[in-house]
C-alpha cells in the first residue's frame, strides 16, 4: 500500500481500499483492467481468440508456455520432455500440481485435453496439426505421437491448455462447443484449471472476476502480489480512457492513439510501448491476367516484379512512421517481426524510398504514365489502418499510380480479400508460434490444402518458395531449418511478393504503481504482474 | 370493438414482418461471421462446413422463412459471437435497458414539468430565458457528446460518479436490478441524465407551450373571476389539463428511450440491449441484430397499440364506429 497517498484523492479509491482490507485482512492487491471487447468464451478449445487465449492462460495451464522476455517455450505443467524418435515426444508432468478444486493433475487430464483440442468441434486444430495421437504412459508421463517430424511442437503446445477430465465429464463438457452446438455448455461459462487464478464470476460483456487459486503450484516462485483480478470490457475508447484517468481501472490494454499524449503527461499514469509480434503489409494480385477496375487492359501490371518494386520504393515509410504513426511503429522490410525465428537483420532491411527509382522501374516495365489500380484497406482492424492507406495512395500518386482506395470495416473486409477481390490489399499478420513458418505458409505458399496459402491474398506462387515451405514443415535440423526460413524470407523480399510496411507498436497504459512485462503477443503475464 | 382491435393487431403483424424482412435484407451486406468464428487459420473446407451447418448457404428466402417460423416461437437462434441463446442474452440485458429508460423518463418528467411550468408562469424572467436557452442546447447537443462531457467533468474531474458500468446488481428471479443498492444508483446517475436530457427539454418546451395555451382559455379566466388563488388556478386547473398531451408524448417516447439508449449505453458501457446490439454489429452477429430490431419494433408496435386502444376508450367518436379514419 505504498501508493495510498495518491489513491486517497478519490473517495471511490478510498472505499475500494477499505473494502479490500476488510475482505482479506492482509496486503492483498486487486488488479482492475480493461480493453475494448470481452472474451468470446471460457471454453479453452472453442475459439482461437487472442484476448481469450490470454485470459484463459490465467486460469488454465499449458504443458509449456513462452517466457515473457525471451519467448522461448519453458516448462509449465510439463517438467521435462524428450524426443524418443522423430515422431514420438515424451513429456513428464510436474509433480504436485493441483487443480483449483484440489484434485491432482494426472496424465489422464493431459491426454483428455489434447484430444479435446483435436476434436472435430475444436477451433484449436491449427495447434494440433501433425498430431497423430496422445497416449498415456503412466500417471505422470504422456507421449505425443506425430505424423512426421515437427520442429514447432513446443510452440504449438503453448496454446493447448489442460483441463480436468473429471470436471469436464461431470459437467457434460467433454466436447468443445462450436457454432453448431445448440446451446452453451458448462465449460463455456465456467472454468476450472490449475493456473494462478480461478474464476469467481463472469457476466459476459460486463465483468470477469478472478481470484487467486489457493492450490496454484507456482505460488512460491512467482513475484505477483495480485489476489483479485477484475476485467471490464469497455467498448468506447473515450470511456476507457476516462476510466483509467479517474482511477476506476488500473490498466488499459488498448488505449487509443489520440489519448496517449495526455496519458504520458499525467503524473499518475505511465505508458509502456512494446513492439507487437505483428507485421502489417500489402498484398498484390499476381494471379489474374487483367486487374478489374484498372485502365490497363489485357495484362496485369502487378505480375511484373519491377512494378511491385516501384510501388514498394514509392512509399515513404519514414514519413508514415513519423506523421501517421506518431513514432509508434517499427518499419520493416521483412514479413515477420524480430522476435520470430527466421528473422535476421538482413531480411529486415527495406528497399530505400526513392521516387526516382520508382519512376524508372515503372518506365522499364512499360508504364511511364503509371496506371490505375484498386486498393482496399480495413478501417478498424490495425492501428491507423485507414490513415496509412490514404498516405500510401498519395505517395503512389506522385509516381503516377492512381490507386482507387476503398476502406471497409473488418467484418466485410476479410471475407472480401479472401475472395481475392482486392487488387492491392492490406493485412497484418501476428505469429503466435513465433516461427516464420506460420507466416510463410499462410502468406507466400501457393494456395492449397491444409492452411497452405490460406491468406495469400495476391495468390503469389513461386516453386522455390513452395519447396522451402514444405521442407521447413518437417525439417528437424534446427540450423538447416533456420537457414531455409531466412532464405524464404529473403526470397519474399527479392520477388516483392508482398510489400512489408511496419511492425505495430502496442502501447499499454496503466497507473504508476502497476508493474508489468510488455509481451510481444500483447498478453499480460499473470505471474509477473504486481500492484505496488 | 373486437373488429377494431383485430384490425390493429393485423396491422401490427404486418409491421413486424416488414421490419423483420428489411432487417434480414440488410444483414446480407453486413459481413461474414464465419471468418470470425473460425479465426484466421481456418481452411476453406472448415469455412464451407460451418457455413452449411449454420444454414448460411441456403437461399435468402429459405433463411428468412426459417427465421420467421422460429421468431414466432420466440426463438432467435444462437448468438454467433457468444454462443448463447439470443433469447436468453436479450432477457439478461433487457432489465438494464428498461431500468435506465425508466429512470431517465422519471428524471425528464420530474425536472421537465416544473421547469416548463415555471417558464410559462414567469414568462420573460431571467430564469425562464435561461431555461429556454439551456433547453435549446439540450435539444441540439448530440447524446454522445453530452455523455463524454459528463464523464469528463463528474467522473474524471470531480470523481463524484463512476464513468462506466452498472455497479452492483441484485438478482430477483430472472430480473437483475441495480436500483436496490446505493452503488447501483451511483452508477445510473450519469447515463440516466445523458439519456434524459433530450426528453427533458422536449417535455419542458411542451409543458410551457401547453400551459401558455391553457392559461388563455375561458375557464381559467372564469376561475380568476371566481377569486381562486393563483396556486389553485395554476396547479389545480391549468397544469392538470396540460398533462394530457404530456402523458401521451411521454408514453410514446418511452419506446424511443429504449431504442435510442444504444448511444448512451455505448458511452457508459451500460450492459443493456443497445450495447449488445452495437457489439453484435461489429461482429456481424446476425441473430442478435435481427432479434434486437424485431424486439424494438415490437415495443413500438405495442406502445402504439396501447395508445390507440386508450384513445378508443377515451374518444367517444371512435366508439360510434363510422366516424371515418383518424
Amino acid at each position: 500500500m505504498k501508493t495510498t497517498s495518491t489513491l486517497l484523492r478519490t473517495p471511490v479509491a478510498l472505499a475500494a481500499i477499505g473494502l479490500m482490507v476488510c475482505a482479506s485482512g492482509t496486503l492483498a492487491a486487486t488488479f482492475k483492467w480493461s480493453s475494448a471487447s470481452d472474451i468470446p468464451t471460457l471454453d479453452i478449445h472453442s475459439q482461437n481468440n487472442a484476448l481469450g487465449n490470454g485470459i484463459h492462460a490465467s486460469i488454465y495451464d499449458s504443458l509449456v508456455y513462452y517466457n515473457s522476455k525471451t519467448f522461448k517455450a519453458e516448462p509449465r505443467l510439463a517438467s521435462g520432455w524428450k524426443e524418443m524418435s522423430p515422431t514420438q515426444v515424451r513429456f513428464t508432468l510436474r509433480s504436485g500440481v493441483k487443480f483449483s478444486d484440489g484434485s491432482e493433475l494426472s496424465a489422464d487430464d493431459v491426454v483428455f485435453s489434447l484430444q479435446r483440442a483435436m476434436a472435430k468441434t475444436s477451433n484449436f486444430q491449427v495447434y494440433t496439426q501433425g498430431f497423430k495421437s496422445v497416449n498415456k504412459v503412466d500417471a505422470r508421463t504422456v507421449d505425443i505421437m506425430l505424423t512426421g517430424p515437427n520442429p514447432v511442437l513446443l510452440n504449438q503446445l503453448t496454446e493447448l491448455r489442460i483441463m480436468s477430465k473429471a470436471w469436464a465429464e461431470k459437467n457434460k463438457s467433454v466436447e468443445p462447443k462450436d457454432g453448431r452446438t445448440k446451446d452453451e455448455t458448462f465449460a463455456h461459462r465456467n472454468a476450472m484449471g490449475s493456473g494462478p487464478f480461478m474464476l469467481k464470476e463472469w457476466q459476459p460483456d460486463q465483468k470477469l472476476v478472478l481470484v487467486r487459486n489457493p492450490h496454484w503450484w507456482g505460488a512460491k516462485d512467482a513475484p505477483t502480489n495480485v489476489t483479485d483480478i477484475v476485467y471490464t470490457p469497455i467498448k468506447n475508447e473515450a470511456t476507457r480512457a476516462a476510466a483509467l484517468l479517474s482511477g476506476e481501472v488500473d490498466f488499459v490494454l488498448d488505449p487509443s492513439p489520440q489519448d496517449l499524449p495526455r496519458m504520458r503527461n499525467n503524473a499518475n499514469l505511465k505508458v509502456i510501448d512494446g513492439v507487437e509480434n505483428r507485421t502489417v503489409f500489402l498484398g498484390m494480385d499476381q494471379y489474374r491476367d487483367e486487374l478489374p477496375g484498372s485502365n490497363i487492359k489485357g495484362k496485369n501490371p502487378l505480375k511484373d516484379v519491377r512494378v511491385r518494386k516501384a510501388l514498394y520504393q514509392a512509399i515513404d515509410m519514414d514519413a508514415i512512421h513519423r506523421v501517421t504513426m506518431r513514432g509508434l511503429s517499427q518499419n520493416t522490410g521483412a514479413l515477420v517481426a524480430p522476435q520470430v525465428t527466421g528473422w535476421t537483420e538482413g531480411v529486415h532491411k527495406r528497399f530505400p524510398y526513392s521516387q526516382d527509382d520508382a519512376r524508372k522501374l515503372l518506365t522499364e516495365a512499360g508504364y511511364p504514365q503509371g496506371f490505375e489500380v484498386d486498393f482496399a484497406c480495413p478501417n478498424n482492424r490495425y492501428i491507423n489502418d485507414e490513415e496509412i492507406c490514404q498516405a500510401i495512395t498519395a505517395m503512389w500518386a506522385k509516381v503516377g499510380v492512381k490507386a482507387k482506395l476503398r476502406t471497409l470495416p473488418l467484418v466485410t473486409y476479410f471475407p472480401m480479400i479472401q475472395r481475392y477481390e482486392a487488387s492491392i490489399g492490406m493485412l497484418g499478420w501476428g505469429v503466435p508460434t513465433f516461427d516464420a513458418l506460420y507466416s510463410l505458409q499462410s502468406l507466400t505458399r501457393t494456395v492449397g490444402a491444409g492452411g497452405d496459402g490460406n491468406y495469400n491474398i495476391g495468390r503469389y506462387s513461386n516453386p522455390r518458395m513452395d519447396y522451402l515451405v514444405d521442407r521447413v514443415k518437417t525439417e528437424t535440423d534446427l540450423l538447416v531449418r533456420n537457414r531455409m526460413l531466412t532464405e524464404a524470407l529473403q526470397l519474399q523480399n527479392d520477388t516483392v511478393a508482398h510489400i512489408p510496411l511496419h511492425n505495430q507498436v502496442i502501447p499499454w497504459a496503466m497507473k504508476k504503481n502497476i508493474e508489468v512485462v510488455h509481451r510481444a503477443d500483447n498478453r499480460l503475464d499473470w505471474a509477473l504482474l504486481k500492484v505496488n | 370493438m373486437l373488429a377494431f382491435v383485430l384490425q390493429r393487431l393485423i396491422q401490427a403483424l404486418v409491421v413486424m414482418v416488414t421490419v423483420a424482412f428489411i432487417a434480414f435484407l440488410l444483414f446480407q451486406y453486413v459481413g461474414d461471421p464465419v471468418v470470425f468464428l473460425l479465426g484466421q487459420d481456418a481452411t476453406q473446407e472448415q469455412i464451407d462446413q460451418l457455413r452449411a451447418d449454420l444454414g448460411l448457404n441456403q437461399p435468402f428466402f429459405v433463411q428468412f422463412w426459417h427465421f420467421l417460423v422460429n421468431a414466432a416461437q420466440g426463438e432467435f437462434g444462437l448468438s454467433l459471437r457468444q454462443g448463447a441463446k439470443v433469447s436468453r442474452l436479450i432477457a439478461e440485458r433487457f432489465p438494464a435497458t428498461l431500468e435506465l429508460a425508466l429512470v431517465a423518463a422519471g428524471l425528464a418528467l420530474l425536472i421537465g414539468i416544473p421547469m416548463g411550468v415555471y417558464a410559462a408562469l414567469r414568462r420573460g424572467s431571467f430564469m425562464s430565458q435561461l431555461f429556454m436557452t439551456l433547453s435549446l442546447l439540450g435539444v441540439s447537443l448530440p447524446t454522445f457528446l453530452i455523455g463524454i462531457l459528463l464523464i469528463l467533468v463528474f467522473a474524471v474531474g470531480l470523481g463524484w460518479f463512476p464513468s462506466f458500468g452498472r455497479g452492483n446488481v441484485v438478482q430477483i428471479g430472472w430480473w437483475t436490478s441495480s436500483l436496490l443498492t446505493l452503488k447501483g444508483w451511483h452508477h445510473i446517475v450519469l447515463p440516466a441524465i445523458t439519456l434524459a436530457i433530450f426528453q427533458l427539454t422536449l417535455i419542458m418546451r411542451l409543458v410551457r407551450a401547453e400551459m401558455l395555451e391553457v392559461l388563455r382559455t375561458d375557464y381559467i379566466k372564469f376561475a380568476r373571476a371566481r377569486g381562486l388563488s393563483n396556486r389553485a388556478i395554476h396547479f389545480g386547473h391549468a397544469l392538470k389539463n396540460t398533462l394530457v398531451p404530456v402523458m401521451t408524448i411521454t408514453g410514446l417516447q418511452l419506446g424511443g428511450l429504449i431504442a435510442f439508449a444504444i448511444i448512451t449505453e455505448t458511452v457508459f458501457q451500460w450492459p443493456g440491449m443497445g450495447l449488445l446490439f452495437i457489439q453484435a454489429v461489429t461482429f456481424a452477429d446476425i441473430p442478435v441484430m435481427a432479434a434486437y430490431l424485431c424486439l424494438i419494433a415490437l415495443i413500438f408496435v405495442v406502445i402504439n397499440l396501447v395508445v390507440d386502444l386508450l384513445y378508443f376508450a377515451v374518444d367517444p367518436r371512435l366508439r360510434m364506429g363510422k366516424a371515418g379514419g383518424h
